[in-house]
């Protein structure tokens, strides 16, 4: 391979354009050969360059005093207070998955561990934020099964909880499933770990597995649409191997425990070519590698296939010279393989050889800095407007039932239970509540961690719906009572060649800041996968928001579930009854229109700060953020969690009450509070100018725990539980 | 009382069972590697952890049954001394023919965590003395091969000889278990399996302390 000529048509499979190729030319001074102009195309690949929204994400805030390294690193870091960090970071491996589901949502998983630990940190939480096609499509079920068998396969073996997340179905996803997998982990603030390879003539270490020929080109296909011969790309698609990232893991942090280390970075797109070009970039050096010492798992591996090769499980680690025997030592004792390949050089050139040839020689900033930045052309579409029209005669509770048994709205237990969430004994709050919490290990701390996106909100308005989704992760760690510290995200869109897509990316990266900004709540790291389009159909945006959270004391953590019979019920936050874009209005209208629920940063910050204060102090225990489905939904779910049902009451008596229970106005909680504590809590919060309702009582006077009052027929919690739980069991054993 | 709690290369129980260990027992337990060649002498407990020892690839436990520490381990289960294998290491000890029966994929071939029922059949022995005879405990599972089969034989005599220690809940069987055995003692009554994690439930903060008599009932068996 190494001997073919680069002809205008390789030029074009490696998804570069002629000015691209003509600006490489002349960087180089020259033709590039068949190796350089691989590793060209994928440090230019959109997935690596960030080509199309570079100068979009600028924009976005993401400093702020407790932020110790925003995005740029394998990772953001948080200072959380006694000498710990939070080391955290979100990725999308969607194209990966639709093609071969189980390894593709397994490597994304693995990935993203090793961005965390190759900073120092242990990870300790994995959330997964997923997106399928219709229920109804023929695939559907079978990339349900095998992405939710390939996170925790590689997870469960990693022994890292996993612990939240969300799963949902849509038909814009039937050509292109959304697997978002974000790991938080745990590291001191005095041993961080950085990429920048500093200083020349320090060893270059290969960690980990060998390199053989799997995932080749895997940056370059996340970086194109998909047609109908994409399943001729499941070659591209890299294998996992959980055992040998849980030796690495280990391994790394025996090592990261001596000084031995200057650099270090993960091997994960575009495998050696990346990280050595990035480490080398960042530490304003140049590198020398020799491919002959890399440990290869296939015969006759070509200089181009091994810089391409996206082979799972391996580390680039530069040493302090003198330093490598001790390494050695640490991963040998782990049965890894451990190989100096190469030298830090003082040429800002990235010199690759093989066989005793140089096969390859670039400057490095050719690879980084010289890689294009578009400012692709846009269009604003007007956001989606109006109330939708409902028939006003429909039953309440029936609707609500009905809800509850839908795919998005059903209970998610079916894929939680596959993944091992209780592990490392420190999962506090575990899948089902609004936010997972881990304790740090040997205190009272806690992280919160929460991802959230309505794809169907930023559909009709991304700007506010992105920043809807920020309110919501910062609503969810809220009412747990932590206080949200920062954001990592991966946003989904489709292809921002269309001046369309890319008006939604430009104005959800606007609605983002706007958000993040307004909540304190700065972005620190994430991904973008473009391109998620198949015969021209393009995803609904899903910019996904991963939001983490800093909870003081454990011992003083809200859950979602009722406790206790006859307490208050009090809703915080003004329900309006905004029906456009709900899940009523789909779910039981059979109609996905009209605007999304505004949402007033403002209000949501005084809302949820009142709910945290309420916590903090311990005055209130049980607390549900109102979000996809109403206020009805909610305190469904709260009575579900607890099995005790509610007598609602209201001093008012609206002309309807669907769009009371099921309309999606933002920035609300319900609260449940013993009855003697309401009145306060409602003053209080007259006091701050928060708007707080009382809405009846947990528990009733029947036999068996119920929902009902305000005229309503009652409803039986074993009911709405028997709707609640069987969807997507029964459709997964291949009924509904 | 003293413990040693073996660690293989890709466990990742160890941590937790050591927590657990030194929060009831007041002493920290010796962090022993698969590759040693023996546990240190004046151990009275040793624990096989959870986790997937060599990755789980042939069959669970089946290469670490091989491990350099692991003769040790037979050694010193066949003198008496106290061996506790918790999921992973409950299937390191069928492996290694410390307990019979072998730990098959759940029947309906997927990873399960959980809670779960359990009764406790048997407190005639140093591990779970401290529970009431037919009390019912809650342990989270979580596996993805812990469906306990033996012949009928095995069964009957491990069932008369007042062994299977801990039985799934009616109903709560998660994985297929042969007569929803969770746990089983060897005949010396020093070596006892499980699949359920105990470690996990000793911290009211993690959904419970159920956990915590086992590890009660070992310091006063030792004390």
């Amino acid at each position: 391979m190494h001997a073919q000529t680069v002809t205008s048509e390789v030029v074009r499979e490696h998804g570069l354009s002629e000015e691209e190729y003509a600006k490489i030319k002349s960087l180089l001074g020259r033709e590039p050969n068949i190796v350089e102009l691989g590793v060209f195309s994928v440090m230019w690949s959109e997935h690596c360059s960030y080509k199309s929204t570079r100068a979009h994400l600028k924009k976005l805030p993401t400093k702020a005093p407790w932020v110790i390294q925003g995005p740029g690193e394998n990772a953001g870091i948080i200072d959380i207070g006694d000498g710990d960090v939070c080391v955290f970071k979100m990725e999308s491996h969607n194209h990966p998955s639709f093609i071969e589901p189980y390894q593709g949502a397994a490597t994304g998983v693995g990935g993203i561990m090793r961005d965390v630990f190759t900073m120092g940190a242990r990870p300790i939480a994995m959330l997964d934020s997923l997106r399928f096609g219709e229920p109804e499509n023929a695939k559907t079920r079978h990339l349900v099964s095998g992405v939710v068998a390939g996170i925790g396969g590689y997870g469960n073996c990693m022994g890292v909880p996993t612990v939240g997340g969300e799963v949902s179905f849509h038909r814009s996803y039937n050509g292109n499933i959304l697997v978002n997998a974000m790991c938080v982990g745990l590291a001191k603030k005095d041993k961080i770990f950085y990429s920048a390879a500093k200083g020349a003539g320090n060893p270059v270490v290969y960690v980990g597995s060998k390199t053989g020929r799997d995932g080749i080109h895997g940056a370059t296909m996340a970086s194109a649409e998909f047609n109908e011969d994409s399943e001729e790309k499941r070659p591209t698609v890299q294998v996992g191997d959980p055992f040998t990232e849980k030796l690495l893991l280990e391994a790394c942090l025996e090592l990261m425990a001596t000084d031995a280390i200057i650099a270090i970075q993960d091997m994960g797109a575009a495998g050696l070519t990346s990280s050595s070009s990035e480490m080398a970039d960042k530490g304003g050096a140049g590198v020398e590698i020799d491919l002959d010492k890399v440990p290869q798992r296939e015969t006759n591996l070509t200089a181009y296939e091994m810089m391409l090769s996206e082979s799972q499980e391996r580390m680039l680690a530069v040493l302090k010279p003198g330093r490598e025997a001790e390494a050695e030592r640490i991963f040998r004792k782990w049965e890894l393989d451990f190989s100096v390949i190469g030298r830090t050089t003082d040429t800002h050139r990235l010199i690759v050889r093989h066989k005793g040839e140089i096969v390859a020689d670039m400057p490095v900033k050719a690879l980084s800095d010289e890689a294009p930045v578009y400012e692709r052309p846009f269009v604003r579409r007007a956001p989606l407007a109006g109330e939708p029209a409902f028939d006003r005669s429909r039953l309440v509770m029936d609707s609500l039932v009905a809800i509850m048994g839908t795919p998005d709205m059903c209970s998610k237990r079916w894929v939680w239970e596959q993944y091992d969430y209780t592990v490392m004994a420190d999962s506090v709050q575990r899948p089902g509540g609004d936010a997972a919490v881990v304790r740090v290990h040997g205190t009272q701390k806690g992280l919160a961690c929460a991802t959230d996106v309505s794809p169907r909100y930023c559909r009709a308005d991304p700007f506010e719906g992105a920043k809807q989704a920020v309110a919501e992760a910062w609503r969810n760690i809220t009412a747990v009572g932590a206080t949200p510290m920062a954001v990592t995200d991966c946003l989904n869109f489709s292809n921002p060649e269309k001046p369309d897509a890319m008006g939604e990316i430009v104005a959800a990266v606007e609605g983002m800041g706007e958000a993040c900004r307004a909540l304190s709540f700065p972005i620190v790291s994430g991904n973008c996968s473009l391109y998620n389009e198949t015969q021209g159909e393009g995803i609904w945006p899903a910019p996904c928001i991963g939001g983490v959270g800093l909870l003081k004391d454990v011992g003083r953590m809200a859950t979602l579930a009722f406790k206790r019979e006859g307490d208050a019920i009090i809703v915080i936050g003004e329900t309006k009854g905004h029906l456009g874009q709900s899940v009523y209005i789909r779910e039981v209208e059979g109609r996905e229109e009209g605007a999304c629920p505004p949402v007033d940063l403002a209000i949501e910050k005084k809302n949820g700060d009142f709910v945290r204060t309420l916590i903090e102090a311990g005055r209130v225990d049980t607390v549900h953020d109102v979000a996809d489905g109403g206020l009805l939904v909610a305190i469904a779910e709260m009575a579900l969690a607890g099995n005790i049902g509610a007598t609602l009451r209201v001093n008012y008596e609206p002309e309807c009450f669907i769009p009371v229970f099921f309309g999606e106005d933002q920035a609300r909680y319900v609260l449940a509070v013993p009855e003697e504590a309401a009145d306060a809590v409602i003053a209080e919060a007259r006091q701050a100018d928060v708007t707080a309702h009382h809405l009846g009582y947990t528990g009733g006077a029947r036999d068996e725990p119920v929902l009902e009052g305000v005229g309503l027929a009652p409803v039986t919690l074993a009911s709405l539980r028997a709707a609640h739980e069987s969807w997507l069991p029964t459709y997964m054993a291949g009924g509904n | 009382m003293k413990s040693a709690v073996v660690v293989f290369p890709a466990s990742n129980c160890d941590r937790d069972a050591a927590v657990a260990l030194e929060q009831i027992t007041g002493n920290r337990p010796a962090m022993v590697w698969h590759g040693d060649a023996e546990i240190p002498g004046d151990v009275d407990l040793i624990v096989l952890p959870g986790g997937f020892s060599y990755g789980d690839y042939l069959r669970c436990g089946a290469m670490a049954r091989f491990s350099r520490v692991m003769q040790d381990v037979i050694a010193k289960a066949g003198e008496g001394r106290l061996v506790l294998g918790i999921c992973n290491g409950f299937q390191v000890l069928t492996e290694a023919g410390l307990l019979p029966g072998a730990l098959m994929r759940n029947a309906n071939l997927k990873f399960v965590c959980r809670p779960v029922g359990l009764t406790v059949e048997e407190t005639q022995n140093v591990f779970t003395r401290r529970y009431d005879a037919g009390q019912l405990v809650h342990f989270p599972v979580a596996h993805g091969e812990g469906n306990y089969v033996a012949d009928g034989e095995t069964l009957d005599r491990l069932e008369g000889e007042g062994r299977v220690v801990f039985r799934y809940a009616p109903g709560d069987n998660p994985n297929g278990s042969m007569r929803d055995i969770a746990g089983i003692i060897n005949e010396k009554r020093n070596v006892l399996g499980l699949m359920p994690h105990p470690e996990r439930v000793c911290d009211p903060l993690l959904g419970g302390t159920d956990g915590r008599a086992m590890f009660e009932s070992l310091v006063e068996a030792l004390s």
